[in-house]
């Protein structure tokens, strides 16, 4: 028998960083710059909502450093949700994910979508109680950030394009190398683990249990109740979107419809009807005519 | 014996592990048929203005309102709990109440999830050791019916939470604010399997 549990509570341990994202899994998480939106978003179902000032197809069309939001506009989104609130600080930013938590905010989402404060070293998040979320382009890049401490990991894709292109390619490359890994020799796990840059006990337990020990959501240029099908048949257990609702044409409708798709994501039929007369969705970018591509952030 | 397991949001994976461990196969539920023949039913931890939404566009919603108040045993945890409820404060004007165990509940009791803990609860109907307790951004229980039994209350050191009930039963019907799906400890599903077996063979 394990050690009786303490009756003395403890707050901000893995259990209960990992324990709210979990509580996410099969929903929406949708970007709103401000307290009118976010009452959209959640009438429309959303688990959670992300805190920013601009959506990421505004922080990429007018360019410059983007940082974390004024906290006014956080207060007044948490004042108008009942829905855990999210907020972005920039990769490396600890001061910015100090404000973020002092502030109460459920999750810090330390994001590429920000200009990156630090150009080698990601926020120790053990350091913290709330929890914290991280992109991710490939396994070792989601095991290095769990090994900071992340509590959720999200496929960077490409933000603020509503092209699903680069979240497929991130999604493919985790859950390929995670399905490769459950494969591996024990000794060739070493190699695994010098290849990937992430630690060999990390390395070790995703090569017996076959999947990240948090939860893996979908974000980057979900644009449509099609594409949260679709990266959720990939192994997504949940989905993000930026840009896609409220720069589309109808965003409480197109909200609505990601919602549905997304928890009855494997119903075509029910996919094909909140699909229907949406109306515009956002307008897409395709890879090769970007400037910038924002999930090259972090290390 | 089949039980459904409510798979609109939230951890459903870890609700089927549960009663796998138990030796009980659990069927996901995301339609109005899914329903039919189920012996008991889990509404799983989530976000409960979602699983509201969700709920009344799937149409599930209100065949599980009439199986439930036909009796349907049931097991709610966290957002399941709140689904439960007779009453619920702080939440949205459209969010679905069941009204399967009598209770009022205030959502997000605790606070936000900064406020968010685990720790050893005392349940004696579970006997032996302290179950381990995780509470995510948890309802807070205010007041139960006559008819509801507390089969476990907050310890003294949690604030003003302390006493709250959190564990609750009423006839088929069990609900906790913490999350026992996301450890090891099966003994509250154990003990909800075993009222399903009961209410199965006085239906007979």
């Amino acid at each position: 028998m394990p050690d009786a549990p303490s009756p003395v509570p403890a707050t901000g341990t893995f259990t209960v960083k990992r324990g709210l994202a979990d509580m996410l899994r099969g929903g929406v998480i949708m970007d709103v710059v401000d307290a009118e939106q976010a009452k959209i978003a959640e009438d429309a179902g959303a688990v959670a909502v992300m805190a920013l000032e601009r959506v990421p197809a505004d922080i990429r069309r007018d360019g410059g450093v983007a940082r974390m939001s004024d906290p006014a506009l956080i207060e007044g989104i948490q004042a108008a949700v009942t829905v855990p609130v999210m907020a972005k600080a920039r990769i490396g930013h600890f001061a910015e994910a100090q404000v973020l938590a002092a502030l109460g905010v459920d999750f810090v989402d330390e994001s590429e979508v920000l200009t990156p404060a630090d150009e080698a070293h990601h926020i120790d998040k053990w350091a913290f109680t709330v929890p914290f979320v991280c992109g991710a382009t490939n396994l070792g890049e989601a095991l290095r950030r769990i090994s900071e401490g992340a509590a959720m990991i999200r496929s960077k894709g490409e933000a603020g394009t509503g092209n699903v292109v680069e979240a497929v390619r991130h999604l493919r490359s985790i859950l390929g190398d995670l399905r490769r890994l459950t494969q591996a020799d024990p000794a060739e796990l070493y190699g695994w683990a010098k290849e990937l840059r992430a630690p060999i006990e990390l390395v070790r337990e995703v090569a017996t249990t076959g999947r990240l020990p948090v939860p893996l959501f979908c974000a980057g240029g979900i644009a449509t109740p099609a594409d949260a099908s679709l990266v959720m048949q990939l192994g997504a257990e949940a989905v993000f979107v930026g840009s896609g609702i409220f720069k589309s044409d109808d965003p409480a409708r197109r909200a609505r419809a990601i919602v549905e798709a997304t928890a009855h994501y494997e119903d075509a039929a029910l996919v094909a009807k909140v699909s229907t007369g949406l109306g515009e969705a956002m307008p897409g970018a395709e890879m090769a005519t970007l400037d910038v591509k924002l999930a090259e952030r972090g290390w | 014996m089949t039980i459904g397991v409510l798979a609109l949001q939230g951890d459903v994976r870890e609700h089927v592990a549960a009663l796998a461990d138990l030796g009980e196969a659990a069927r996901p539920v995301r339609t109005p048929g899914e329903l039919d023949g189920l012996d008991g039913v889990v509404l799983p931890g989530g976000e409960s203005t979602t699983l509201s939404m969700l709920l009344a566009s799937s149409g599930v919603g209100d065949e599980l309102a009439g199986a439930l108040a036909a009796g349907l045993p049931a097991f709610g945890t966290c957002a399941g709990l709140i689904l439960l409820a007779t009453d619920v404060l702080d939440g949205r004007p459209d969010q679905r109440s069941f009204g399967a165990i009598t209770m009022t509940v205030r959502r997000n009791g605790y606070g936000r999830q900064a406020e968010s803990f685990e720790c050893g609860l005392d349940v004696p109907a579970l006997g032996g050791e302290p179950v381990p307790a995780v509470f995510i951004r948890a309802p807070v229980v205010e007041a139960v019916g006559p008819d509801v039994e507390v089969l476990a209350t907050l310890p003294a050191g949690t604030g003003a939470a302390a006493g709250r009930p959190v564990v609750c039963r009423q006839g088929p019907v069990v609900v906790a604010a913490y999350h026992p799906e996301l450890t090891g400890d099966r003994r509250l599903h154990q003990l909800f399997v075993e009222l399903v077996k009961e209410h199965r063979e006085t239906r007979r």
